[in-house]
């Protein structure tokens, strides 16, 4: 219902107004898409917030320090993360440098030096489209690649890699955005001061996308510490009572951990996958952080 | 232009040889990695010297999980970690030679046992425990007392009943509301060959990989009925409510004695591991294998399974032995 007062400005503010009942149905309407939009955010808050308290309520009486620091046991109150927590880093480690310097790398071509042409177009519509490619397609290309071809077996540097190609497509696209938003003034200036090419690219271009850049990388990143599909698929281990201590070595992930505690009959069980999942959002929370700490304190630059 | 062009070569060198750096990187420390225990490549594929290569069944995992957890124990130096790639995709393993170990919920296919003789890969067969399939129905159901396998088979054939009352003129006229588990299961291959006798499951069932889903669709709902692992309905004995199997000597109900001394038939399966006979003569695998087989029983229990006959483990005992023999 309109306020009797609205309706009177609303009808001074158009002199050549339309009768009185079309005004109530645009209120009425305007009022009905506030609603849905509304019940669309209070829709997948809740759903979040379901999610939320029924895993902290079951797990949160599991998560303690021997959790963190013991291997997995049959026994559910003996289980603990600690091979998939330190094979997730040693994966980050192979992951992150790799699918950095391979993205930007290309982002950076693309954006600058590729010429205009139908092969350039080519190759940035397959990374859109490869962006958009199921992760167990990935898996696949690993086991083939750099488990069998290259014959790095089931180790860490494997999985690493598989997961660098999973998130490379968005790390390009991501970072060909960032510099893509760099003020095209920014550029000229440099290049009419004498800069040469690389000369701006490097000192003007690359700290302004810099931000961008990292935000994405590190949100790419967050996906592949999520992902279990390829590296099932490449033969990460799920039961493991030793730490990675090289590349080479076997592995195992947090979700893979996870999955496998949730199929089992008992309910301990279960309760101990909700633990592990507070330990894997800790995680993702922690990393979602330092992209905004990053941007924020690099943006601060310009 | 012509300068411009210049540039651009040079600051795409530039970009190689950052990326070459990168992949430098990854170089020295794969060489460090490698000097470091002989060959990096041989330890990741579980021919070093301490190593296990197992894979398998995602449902013998819980039994070898176990005996690893408790090998790895006593004997700290030996690293057995186990992965899940299903029964077929642990034999795909174990045929490329990558395996010492390969669990399977069922028995090796033809074409695999044609694929492993092609390979020159010898191999021994140990039954490690039993799993019964438990048939089960919602507690508030109050019809189903008991069934015969044929029942059990019209109810789960494809285009055979609709309703309760098709099976048996005395139930509900009520649609049945079928659970199964995923066709990638061994659970649901071992159905599929002995009750359906190779006919195609009702396409009105709903499949799941995950057993938990299948034990809340039926908990509630009166209608339906659902079969999974033994050690699924133990967890969830009070919310649901087993079926008797009748294979002619009357109605059985899957217990630890029914399962163990092979009266509740024909569902309980044998779930087994594979060994290579070559990684016998390998000390500590055979070491491995024989405790596997000592202690397969006992953890089987704990982790919801049936152990098999004292028998049954004796000739598997002698099986390793003579393997071992003949492997030398």
């Amino acid at each position: 219902m309109a306020l009797p007062e609205q309706d009177a400005a609303t009808v001074a503010d158009y002199p050549e107004v339309e009768d009185n009942s079309n005004e109530k149905k645009r209120q009425l309407k305007n009022k009905i898409f506030k609603g849905i939009f509304f019940g669309a955010v209070l829709f997948s808050l809740l759903m979040l917030l379901i999610l939320l308290v029924r895993i902290f309520t079951q797990g949160i009486g599991f998560l303690n320090w021997e959790f963190m620091t013991s291997f997995a046991s049959r026994n559910a109150d003996e289980a603990g993360i600690q091979a998939a927590i330190v094979g997730t880093f040693w994966m980050m480690v192979v992951t992150a440098p790799v699918a950095f310097v391979l993205g930007v790398g290309t982002a950076v071509y693309l954006e600058e030096y590729a010429p205009t042409n139908k092969f350039t177009a080519l190759i940035q519509m397959n990374i859109s489209n490869l962006a958009g490619v199921p992760s167990i397609v990935f898996g696949l290309l690993g086991l083939t690649i750099f488990v069998r071809e290259l014959s790095m077996g089931r180790s860490v540097l494997a999985g690493g890699l598989t997961m660098a190609l999973l998130i490379l497509p968005i790390i390009v696209v991501a970072s060909q955005e960032a510099i893509r938003s760099v003020p095209s003034e920014m550029r000229e200036a440099s290049f009419g001061m004498g800069a040469t090419k690389w000369q701006t690219m490097f000192r003007i271009i690359f700290p302004a996308a810099l931000p961008g850049i990292l935000t994405g990388n590190i949100l790419a990143l967050s996906r592949a510490i999520g992902e279990t599909a390829p590296l099932i698929m490449i033969g990460a281990l799920t039961y493991i009572a030793f730490l990675p201590d090289n590349v080479f070595s076997q592995f195992t992930v947090m979700p893979i951990q996870i999955f496998n505690w949730t199929s089992r009959p008992q309910e301990e069980f279960h309760f101990i996958a909700a633990a592990g999942i507070i330990v894997l959002l800790a995680m993702l929370l922690l990393m979602n952080s330092i992209a905004v700490w990053i941007r924020n304190k690099f943006q601060q630059r310009f | 232009m012509r300068m411009k062009k210049g540039w651009m070569a040079l600051s795409l060198a530039g970009l190689m040889a950052v990326s070459a750096c990168g992949g430098g990187g990854e170089e020295t420390e794969e060489e460090a990695s490698g000097s470091g225990e002989g060959s990096g490549e041989e330890a990741a594929s579980g021919e070093g010297e301490n190593e296990i290569a197992i894979d398998g069944s995602s449902t013998v995992f819980p039994i070898m999980e176990a005996v690893s957890e408790e090998y790895q124990a006593e004997n700290p130096d030996i690293r057995a970690p186990i992965g899940v790639s299903g029964s077929g995709g642990g034999f795909e393993r174990f045929i490329g030679g990558e395996t010492d170990l390969s669990n399977a919920s069922r028995d090796i296919e033809d074409e695999e046992v044609e694929q492993l003789e092609e390979a020159g890969i010898d191999y021994i067969e140990l039954p490690l425990a039993y799993d019964g399939l438990s048939v089960v129905v919602s507690q508030e159901n109050d019809f189903i007392d008991s069934l015969t396998v044929e029942e059990l088979q019209t109810i789960f054939m494809d285009g055979e009943a609709e309703t309760w009352s098709d099976v048996n003129s005395e139930w509900p006229d009520e649609p049945i509301e079928r659970f199964s588990p995923g066709t990638d299961s061994g659970t649901f291959d071992y159905f599929v060959e002995e009750v359906l006798e190779d006919g195609d499951i009702s396409r009105d069932a709903q499949l799941s990989e995950d057993d938990n889903v299948l034990v809340t669709g039926v908990q509630s709902n009166p209608n339906a009925i659902a079969y999974f692992g033994y050690a699924y309905y133990a967890e969830n004995q009070d919310s649901l409510k087993i079926v008797p199997i009748d294979n002619g000597d009357g109605p059985i109900e899957p217990t630890e004695e029914t399962i163990n001394d092979g009266t509740y038939e024909p569902l309980s399966r044998p779930l087994f591991t594979y060994v290579k006979t070559e990684s016998l003569q390998e000390e500590h695998i055979l070491d491995y294998v024989n405790f596997t087989n000592e202690n397969a029983g006992e953890l089987a229990l704990e982790v919801g399974y049936i152990n098999l006959t004292d028998e049954e483990y004796e000739e598997n005992a002698q099986m390793i032995e003579e393997a071992a023999a003949d492997a030398e």
